[in-house]
């Protein structure tokens, strides 16, 4: 198995006026292509900082982070947000959907930047929204969904551009224990069926359960790291 | 085109807001093409095409404070430019009520050459030439007064007649129009015939109000106005001649600088405008930060989302403007229906419309273009992280 991301030495410092903060220090990792890893640690530990950069939403201080040999630390904004869109699908914990469009329409956004036909955008979204067990409510807006069919969506959306890898940022923070447990098994039929190399943050033990592997941040050094098999 | 579902979600997040917005940009345009309607209609009232090739030849005090020998005609017909020459004198009076103020203007034959923008049934015309009392009225009248073909119109006048009198009897013997909407300024006279009031006036007998001198080119005015004024020099009916139009605009001028006016009116309303649509905006894009911090995510670049956002601040401003314009537009077309000014107001033309669309442009891109930037600066990792 090859790695699909690779992370080298990574180094984060925020500055906030005359004070520096280092969230990451000199971090190196490998996740396998068709790996599901879930990254844990306390708050402030810096998994999530590991997570945007590793999405391509953040730029690294010092190191490198290569995904599928590509190495997105050199990016400039336009060219990571290109990369983004064809590389990389997102979750997050409060779903971040548009209220104001239908469940179509929100899978369908990220298809607005491919030269797509509107029947095709459709068709796709249509697709998703199956493999996530939503297609009867593709019509329904955020507000008339509850929180596991809005996260489903946004899993749809993250999705719906075939990306190879799936970022997730406390993908069941939000959600009582049934839905979560309907999401994590989701994730890992995306993994398993449909080899989505998927890294997660989260704080919930049972949650990194679903993971093939966990990753241990503290105080932004991994605690445990190195190549992990897929 | 793809994008503006974004566009309309955007706008209908807080319908209730966009709604009010929209409103305030639609009055604040229906007063634009309102007032910009009455400033056109004064700066293109009297202003027509072949005016640009006719000189007024009024006294130098002003038209109407004394008038012009007869013995000009022949002075003015020699100076070398001239083409043809047309004079008239006024019989003003009121018209059943001291409130309805008439003015006839007597022409010679002439007149209907020299003004070939007045349009006249030739059987009217005819008519006119063959009725000595005779006089062919504006449309405008004629609606006003519903009168018609051999209705007499006796004006109450201070000009005494040879009779005694002071009332001046006519004949309406047909109307006149404008094809130019311009000249429809002119729609509330009645043309007579200068021979008989020539001849029926007790006073200022072998003069006359005006002359009016065509010329071959616009470009002749000036040099053939200079050499009529240089030939009345130091008589004692000196004149002051000028293109028609030029007299026209200086005659509307005396009720004050309308443009200014109106410039600074749409001044004060679109900085108000531009206030109140700006602080719109600003709070809508500052609402759903974290819908465009996703929308980067997925991958749409700065550019893209500048794009977004100016595009939704130019919809509610040119949706406004639109029907603002639109409702100008309307409102125009109904005040001119009722014909109760005394100059009818200019439709919203082209140039209006024009001035409005740039206004509507140039105001969508100021508004937007506050929200866009911070839109463009937003960061990801901040925007989603609530800071």
């Amino acid at each position: 198995m090859t790695a699909l991301v690779e992370v080298r030495n990574l180094s984060k410092v925020y500055v906030r006026g005359k004070q520096r903060i280092e969230v990451l220090h000199h971090v190196g990792i490998d996740i396998e292509e068709g790996g599901f890893v879930a990254l844990m640690g306390p708050s402030g530990s810096g998994k999530s900082t590991l997570l945007n950069l590793i999405g391509g939403l953040d730029s690294p201080t010092e190191g490198s982070i290569s995904i599928s040999g590509t190495r997105i630390d050199r990016m400039g904004e336009d060219q990571l947000a290109q990369w983004r869109a064809e590389n990389v699908g997102f979750v997050f914990q409060f779903y971040h959907l548009m209220e104001m469009l239908t469940a179509q329409k929100n899978v369908e956004l990220p298809l607005l930047l491919t030269r797509l036909s509107p029947a095709e955008r459709k068709r796709n979204a249509g697709t998703a929204l199956q493999l996530v067990g939503l297609e009867s409510r593709a019509t329904h807006k955020p507000s008339e969904l509850s929180g596991g069919q809005q996260q489903r969506v946004a899993i749809a959306r993250a999705i719906v551009s075939d990306p190879k890898l799936i970022v997730c940022d406390e993908p069941t923070g939000d959600l009582d224990r049934q839905s979560a447990e309907e999401i994590l098994k989701l994730l890992q039929q995306l993994n398993a069926n449909h080899r989505k190399t998927i890294v997660m943050v989260t704080h919930d033990p049972i949650a990194a359960g679903f993971a093939k592997n966990t990753l241990h941040l503290d105080k932004g050094t991994l605690v445990a790291a190195g190549v992990l098999p897929a | 085109m793809k994008f503006v579902p974004l566009v309309w979600a955007a706008l209908m997040r807080r319908k209730a807001r966009t709604m009010l917005t929209v409103l305030s940009v639609l009055i604040a345009f229906l007063l634009f093409g309102l007032l910009d309607s009455v400033r056109s209609t004064f700066d293109n009232a009297g202003q027509s095409s072949p005016g640009r090739s006719r000189i007024l030849v009024t006294p130098k005090s002003g038209m109407g404070t004394k008038p012009l020998p007869f013995s000009l005609l022949t002075q003015i017909t020699d100076i070398p430019g001239v083409m043809g020459i047309d004079y008239a004198s006024y019989v003003v009076g009121t018209y059943q009520d001291p409130k309805n103020s008439i003015a006839v203007e007597a022409h010679p034959e002439s007149f209907f050459q020299l003004y070939p923008e007045v349009s006249v049934k030739s059987e009217e015309l005819s008519a006119l030439r063959g009725t000595r009392t005779g006089v062919l009225a504006g449309e405008m009248l004629i609606h006003k007064f519903g009168w018609k073909v051999g209705d007499k119109i006796a004006l109450l006048t201070a000009q005494p007649r040879k009779d005694g009198s002071t009332v001046w009897t006519f004949d309406l013997v047909g109307s006149f129009h404008f094809t130019d909407e311009n000249m429809k300024i002119n729609e509330v006279l009645l043309y007579g015939n200068y021979q008989y009031v020539e001849e029926a006036r007790a006073q200022e007998a072998g003069t006359v109000t005006y002359y009016s001198v065509k010329v071959a080119s616009p470009s002749d005015v000036d040099r053939v106005a200079a050499l009529i004024d240089h030939a009345t020099a130091n008589s004692n009916h000196e004149t002051k001649s000028q293109s028609e139009n030029a007299w026209a605009n200086a005659q509307l001028q005396q009720y004050g600088d309308l443009g200014f006016v109106v410039t600074s009116i749409m001044g004060a309303v679109f900085f108000t405008l531009l206030l109140l649509t700006g602080h719109t905006m600003l709070r809508a894009v500052h609402e759903r930060i974290p819908e465009i911090a996703v929308l980067k995510t997925l991958g749409f670049r700065g550019k893209k989302i500048v794009a977004l956002i100016l595009f939704e601040s130019m919809s509610i401003v040119l949706i406004g403007a639109l029907i603002g314009l639109v409702t100008a537009m309307l409102a125009v077309t109904w005040v001119r229906s009722l014909e109760i000014l005394p100059i009818p107001i200019s439709s919203v033309g082209t140039d209006v419309w024009l001035r409005g669309i740039s206004a509507a442009v140039v105001l969508g891109i100021v508004v937007g273009i506050l929200p866009a930037v911070r839109g463009l600066r937003l960061r990801i990792v901040d925007a989603l992280s609530g800071r």
